[in-house]
């Protein structure tokens, strides 16, 4: 159509906005998506998406899980190609079949689990796919030089020959921000970059992101964290069950409205509880420290204890040993050193306990993975519902395992806790994230356990069975039992916990109430940054509560 | 008709057909590459297998082989692990069914050499499997790589055992002596005549009974019971398994001596059911026969009944063919079983996108949130 | 010079010649398992090439026909094994297992059909096959003590092949850590997510890691077939596959490691030939069987003892499916 063409005003709308909007074809936009089209089968990941990102600015998207956020931006790096749609960057229209193309139009992205071989240095992940020839030697030798360059000029320096396996997760984004860097990257995709870091990582985040747009570089930020995008966006647009529902500045809009508009209706932010009736210890962790099988410890000492009738929040950032503490608690990994007293039973490195024996004991364990842990995804929903207890004697009859009654069980449960569709024979992978939650939850909340670990129950959930299971949670505890909730997400560990302790590589750094806890607090914490913390590892809860609660008096 | 039942009805009838087809198709081709008109092979193949009496004896009788291989292969598969060493534990059972009758006074009755030998069977064809197990589920080595060694390393075995231990005396072939006459399997032809009906003998014996016995043991063990429950379970997550309280070490361990006792007991159909001895090469082609089998049988009883049939039929029509054309041996089966195996299981997914797309398609308002197709 | 010298020697002589087809095969597994295809059918393509390049070199009477040949068919199962488990994303070790008893079968039928020799190819002479090379000086140079013998006796008189076979091993360790394509290699073998947001397509560099493969099985293949022996016979590759498997694990998937497990199963295997006639006191003649089963009962023994947990590449035996 030509230039001509492009410079009129025009008219055009876009299916969701309910407004029509007069928007000049300029290139003043960095992206321009219009009436983005993709479906996977009979799932219609995105619903002629309508998207204007300004250049220079930072434009946050957001949206439940599922929403679709990340196909549109797995779309605009050329990963899928939509089914239809026009996709513009930097005023130039482009088709993109991979994502060499649009490496090549200025898109860089960084992904939320990050695209790095572990083995590989800086260096060689930096030049991966742009070698600069077909020898090794030239290339790694001009790619040291300006990567240099980069790491000054932005303030992302990193150690080029140091393995990536040897980096700290904050170092390894920022690789991931170089190499999107050195490819010539305009505009910079992130997808859920913070998931993994400290507030204070966070906070060194958004610093490089101020430096980035300085420079012109113009940032999407793909996130569910509203407080985030609040602070550091210019604009954001939401989506929804595949569909772009709205734009807003981000100085005109708050997040409550964000919230509404992500889910569609009011959302509590806030669970309403009544205070906790603590008893008796029902789980007494003393000095456990655990090994990986490469050697490293991801547990040092950890000591602490659980009691009935209580909430008690882990709070950290993922891979600080959260995941090493449940499996030990639930007797899935062996222990190195110090002991559990749990349930009447001590179990230490000589006498473990195996994860069958912690169920007879009363130890229920929801895991933090639930596709990799929680159910088995070829089974049917049914069988599922059996992981952990299929050798049960009520449902056995002697040697035979009844369908009659496995399918029972599984129809009670789902009944229980409102799990959809409620087909027993459905297959485990069929169900969304949210009802594969539930259905986990409701296999080991009603068996009736003392003493319940849950990890991460809420993540790739939707809004409205995040309330639900929250509800569960609170109802467990003031059934009298003993919950250990481990948990990335700081706004779910404050308002669902009674107490909360934090754990920062694989020691505990901090001990909180709920109640007196803020983000702030426990982001320090968790970057390990209150030293004063230090030498109560060991003591008890007690006496480390004693100790803090005379030391916040000296603090600022 | 809806979506679901559709795809349901191809994956488990319309696509193992057509991978059973595309197999028959590229042996045609083969067939005709050495001058074999095809259509005349299968004539002869299917007269063979059916044709008459003795045949249909026949292909029943290798069919009872098949069986207890696809069956033991398919256990293996549930648990996630492949079991390639069907032969070498055919082999070494053998030997436990030899060594059980041979040691007992051949004065007693059918009764106590039949279970013995089955035992010894089952027993030694476990123990074959035993170590590759111990060392993958303890040291990770490659189970794969393992059973096959033992494969070679029972042939070394047995041949040294039917040369320097077990010979009949005075004979040169290296081969046992021949087993009391209680301790034979009783042949179907002689059973029919003593219920007055009279058919053609053939190697067919009261094995194939036990095979059966076997399929539904093996379809109640891995779907109706809580042990078949945790070895599904580690077969598709074995950290779901843990988490459960199964232990996979165990698990393995006991899924491939199970496995290796089925391929044993195909000894008792060969040498406790006909040859009578313990002779050399009676297990050849069945153990990875087995592999064919269970992938085209799905890993389920049923189809594994159904797979078995088939390859009885081609080897028994294979014999055949072997007779008839002398450009042909048996070896047409070898390569029928690598077909079936590379259609049925690396390629098993071949077509599926062409028929969900042609016979179960995507209409636009049929939409749902969180199905996957 | 003394016996036993003599004998040191011939053994190593021995070592070389049967390592060398070891050699390359595991070069061939090397390639595909860092790409993260891992590939049992070696055996299979190897049987396949000592038939095709029998066969040919018997019919067109040169050796060399006869390798292409070999390496044609190679390749060309080799895309087979990739269009299955790459591009159809199958089980890569139901494919492997499928075409070593496809070619297993395959090749007696097509023997037989041919020559009419009951599966074997005609006895070939010597035009169409690889003969010793003798280097130059041999007879001089021999009449230098130690050095002399080990020239004449170990290094020179081996089959081209055997000294490709050890020329392999550098260009492999080369090419894999050197070029741009070694390192899109190991990356896709570890993390093909990451080649793929690259802009890289890890569809295409693991079929080349899986022809590369086909053309080093091939070499292999017609080595047995017509440099080792003088024509094909009936699973004549008797399990080197599956041993060059194991060398691979055993030498960690890194070129010069794997040379050197699949000299010590060639010099085991060398040994205990020379072993076969020879009285042990106490338990006298050791069994030809025993000695037949050496190099299987070696794979398990380093399979089982010093390795434990070998790391193979991440993404070694799974298929690649974008992630949504």
């Amino acid at each position: 159509m030509g230039r001509f063409y492009n410079k009129l005003p025009r008219r055009y709308s876009c299916p969701q906005t309910h407004h029509q909007r007069l928007m000049t074809m300029t290139d003043n936009f960095a992206i321009e998506l219009t009436n983005i089209d993709k479906r996977f089968g009979a799932v219609h990941a995105n619903d002629k998406v309508c998207l204007q990102v300004k250049r220079g600015n930072i434009h946050g998207i957001v949206g439940e899980n599922g929403a679709g956020k990340s196909t549109l931006m797995s779309i605009l790096y050329g990963f899928y190609q939509a089914d239809a749609g026009q996709i513009n960057v930097l005023g130039q229209a482009y088709t993109f079949t991979d994502s060499h193309q649009a490496i090549a139009a200025g898109i860089g992205m960084v992904h939320q689990h990050f695209m790095l071989v572990e083995n590989f240095t800086v260096l060689e992940n930096v030049i991966l796919g742009s070698e600069g020839g077909a020898l090794l030697a030239n290339g790694l030798a001009a790619a040291r030089k300006e990567l240099t360059r980069l790491g000054d000029e932005y303030g992302l320096r990193v150690d080029l020959d140091a393995t990536i396996d040897t980096l700290s997760v904050g170092l390894q984004q920022r690789v991931e921000i170089l190499k999107a860097l050195y490819k010539g990257a305009k505009i910079l995709i992130l997808d859920e970059p913070t998931g993994v870091l400290t507030p204070q990582e966070t906070e060194e985040l958004f610093r490089i992101f101020e430096a980035l747009k300085q420079q012109g570089v113009t940032i999407m930020l793909i996130t569910h964290k509203l407080r985030e995008i609040m602070s550091i966006t210019d604009q954001v647009s939401v989506m929804r069950a595949g569909k772009m529902v709205a734009h807003r500045e981000t100085q005109a809009t708050s997040r409550e409205e964000l919230a509404e508009l992500m889910v569609g209706r009011k959302v509590l932010l806030q669970v309403h509880k009544n205070p906790a009736n603590v008893r008796q210890p029902m789980m007494k962790v003393k000095r456990l420290t655990v090994m990986d099988r490469q050697g490293v410890e991801r547990l040092k000492e950890v000591t602490f204890e659980l009691r009935a009738g209580e909430v008690l929040g882990v709070a950290g950032v993922s891979g600080n040993g959260q995941t090493e503490l449940l499996e030990a608690l639930s007797g899935i990994v062996p222990i190195t050193s110090g002991s559990i007293e749990v349930l009447g039973f001590e179990m230490d490195a000589k006498h473990p306990l195996t994860p069958d024996r912690l169920r007879e004991l009363g130890l229920a364990h929801v895991p933090e993975d639930r596709h990799r842990m929680g159910l088995i995804t070829d089974f049917s929903a049914s069988e599922s519902a059996l992981l952990g207890y299929h050798t049960d004697p009520q449902i056995n009859s002697g040697i035979w395992l009844s369908h009659t009654k496995v399918k029972a069980n599984c129809q009670a449960l789902m009944k229980a806790f409102d799990v959809r569709p409620a087909d027993p024979q459905l297959k485990s992978a069929n169900f969304s994230g949210g009802n594969q939650q539930k259905l986990i939850l409701a296999r080991e909340m009603e068996r009736n356990p003392d003493v319940l670990l849950i990890g991460q129950p809420t993540r790739g959930v939707d809004i409205g069975a995040i309330e639900f299971i929250h509800q569960r949670i609170i109802d467990m505890r003031d059934a009298g039992k003993a919950v250990l909730l481990v948990s990335v997400e700081l706004d779910e560990i404050m308002s669902v916990s009674d107490r909360i302790i934090v754990l920062c590589d694989g020691e505990i750094t901090g001990r909180i109430d709920a109640d007196k806890a803020d983000e702030r607090t426990l982001g320090m914490m968790m970057a390990n940054a209150i030293d004063i913390l230090d030498p109560l590892h060991h003591m008890d809860d007690q006496q480390a509560a004693s100790k803090l609660a005379s030391s916040q008096e000296t603090q600022v | 008709m809806n979506r679901d039942t559709r795809i349901a009805w191809i994956n488990r009838l319309l696509l193992p057909l057509l991978n059973i087809l595309t197999a028959f198709a590229v042996t045609a081709v083969v067939f005709w590459l050495i001058d074999v008109n095809p259509i005349e092979a299968a004539e002869v193949l299917l007269y063979g297998a059916f044709g008459y009496e003795e045949g249909i004896g026949y292909t029943i009788y290798y069919t009872t082989n098949f069986i207890f291989t696809g069956l033991a292969v398919a256990v293996a598969f549930h648990a996630g692990l492949f079991n390639i060493g069907g032969e070498g534990q055919a082999y070494v059972g053998g030997l436990g069914a030899g060594l059980a009758i041979l040691v007992l006074d051949p004065t007693l009755s059918a009764w106590v050499f039949i279970p013995a030998s089955i035992m010894g069977a089952l027993l030694f064809g476990g123990l074959w499997a035993l170590i590759p197990a111990y060392l993958q589920a303890y040291r990770g080595s490659h189970i794969v790589i393992t059973t096959i060694m033992f494969n070679f390393l029972a042939a070394s075995l047995m041949v040294y055992i039917m040369v320097h231990v077990l010979r009949e005396t005075g004979q040169m072939t290296p081969q046992s002596e021949l087993f009391p006459t209680n301790a034979w399997m009783p042949f179907v032809h002689d059973v029919a005549a003593a219920l007055g009906y009279s058919i053609e003998a053939s190697p067919l014996n009261l094995s194939v009974l036990l095979a059966l016995v076997c399929a539904v043991l093996v379809w109640f063990f891995l779907w109706q019971t809580r042990w078949g429950y945790a070895i599904r379970a580690t077969g598709k997550n074995g950290s779901a398994a843990v988490y459960a309280g199964i232990k996979p070490k165990r698990i393995i361990i006991v899924v491939m001596c199970i496995s290796g006792a089925l391929a044993g007991l195909v000894s008792v159909n060969e040498l406790v059911g006909y040859q009578h001895r313990l002779i050399m090469d009676f297990h050849v082609g069945y153990g990875f026969g087995g592999i064919a089998v269970a992938l085209m049988g799905r890993n389920h009883p049923l189809g594994i009944i159904v797979a078995a049939l088939l390859f009885g039929t081609l080897y028994q029509g294979g014999a055949e063919l072997a007779f008839e054309m002398s450009n042909i041996s048996r070896d047409i089966v070898v390569m029928m079983q690598g077909l079936v195996i590379l259609f049925c299981g690396a390629l098993e997914y071949m077509y599926r996108p062409w028929l969900i797309r042609h016979l179960a398609p995507v209409k636009q308002h049929d939409e749902r949130v969180g199905v996957s197709a | 010079m003394s016996d036993v010298f003599l004998m040191v020697l011939l053994t190593l002589d021995a070592t070389f010649r049967v390592s060398a087809p070891l050699i390359l095969a595991a070069m061939a597994g090397l390639f595909a398992e860092r790409s993260g295809v891992v590939d049992i059918g070696l055996e299979g393509k190897m049987l396949a090439s000592a038939f095709a390049a029998a066969s040919v070199a018997a019919v067109v009477g040169s050796a060399w026909v006869g390798l292409g040949a070999a390496i044609v068919v190679s390749c060309s199962l080799a895309m087979l094994h990739g269009f299955a488990t790459i591009t159809h994303r199958g089980d890569q070790i139901v494919s492997g297992v499928a075409i070593n008893i496809l070619v297993s079968g395959l090749t007696i039928i097509l023997g037989l059909a041919w020559f009419h020799q009951g599966g074997l190819t005609p006895a070939l002479q010597n035009e169409a096959r690889f003969l010793s090379l003798t280097l130059p000086f041999v007879d001089q140079l021999a009449l230098i003590p130690v050095l002399g013998p080990i020239y004449k006796e170990l290094i020179s008189g081996h089959t081209i092949l055997v000294y490709l076979a050890f020329a392999v091993v550098p260009v492999v360790w080369w090419v894999v850590f050197r070029t741009r394509f070694g390192l899109r290699l190991r990356a896709v073998g570890e993390n093909p997510t990451a080649v793929d947001t690259a802009g890289l397509s890890v569809i295409k560099l693991r079929y080349k890691a899986l022809f590369i493969g086909g053309v080093l099985c091939g070499i292999a293949g017609a080595y047995i077939s017509t440099a080792h022996n003088a024509q094909f016979t009936r699973d004549m590759t008797a399990g080197q596959g599956y041993i060059a498997l194991a060398a691979l694990i055993f030498g960690k998937w890194r070129p010069l490691t794997v040379m050197l497990a699949c000299l010590l199963f060639g010099f085991l295997d060398a040994l205990a030939v020379r072993l076969q006639s020879v009285v042990i006191p106490g338990i006298g003649e050791i069994p030809v069987q025993f000695i037949e089963a050496t190099p299987y009962l070696l794979t398990v023994i380093l399979l089982a003892g010093f390795i434990g947990r070998a790391i193979p590449p991440k993404a070694a035996g799974m298929a690649y499916v974008k992630e949504r």
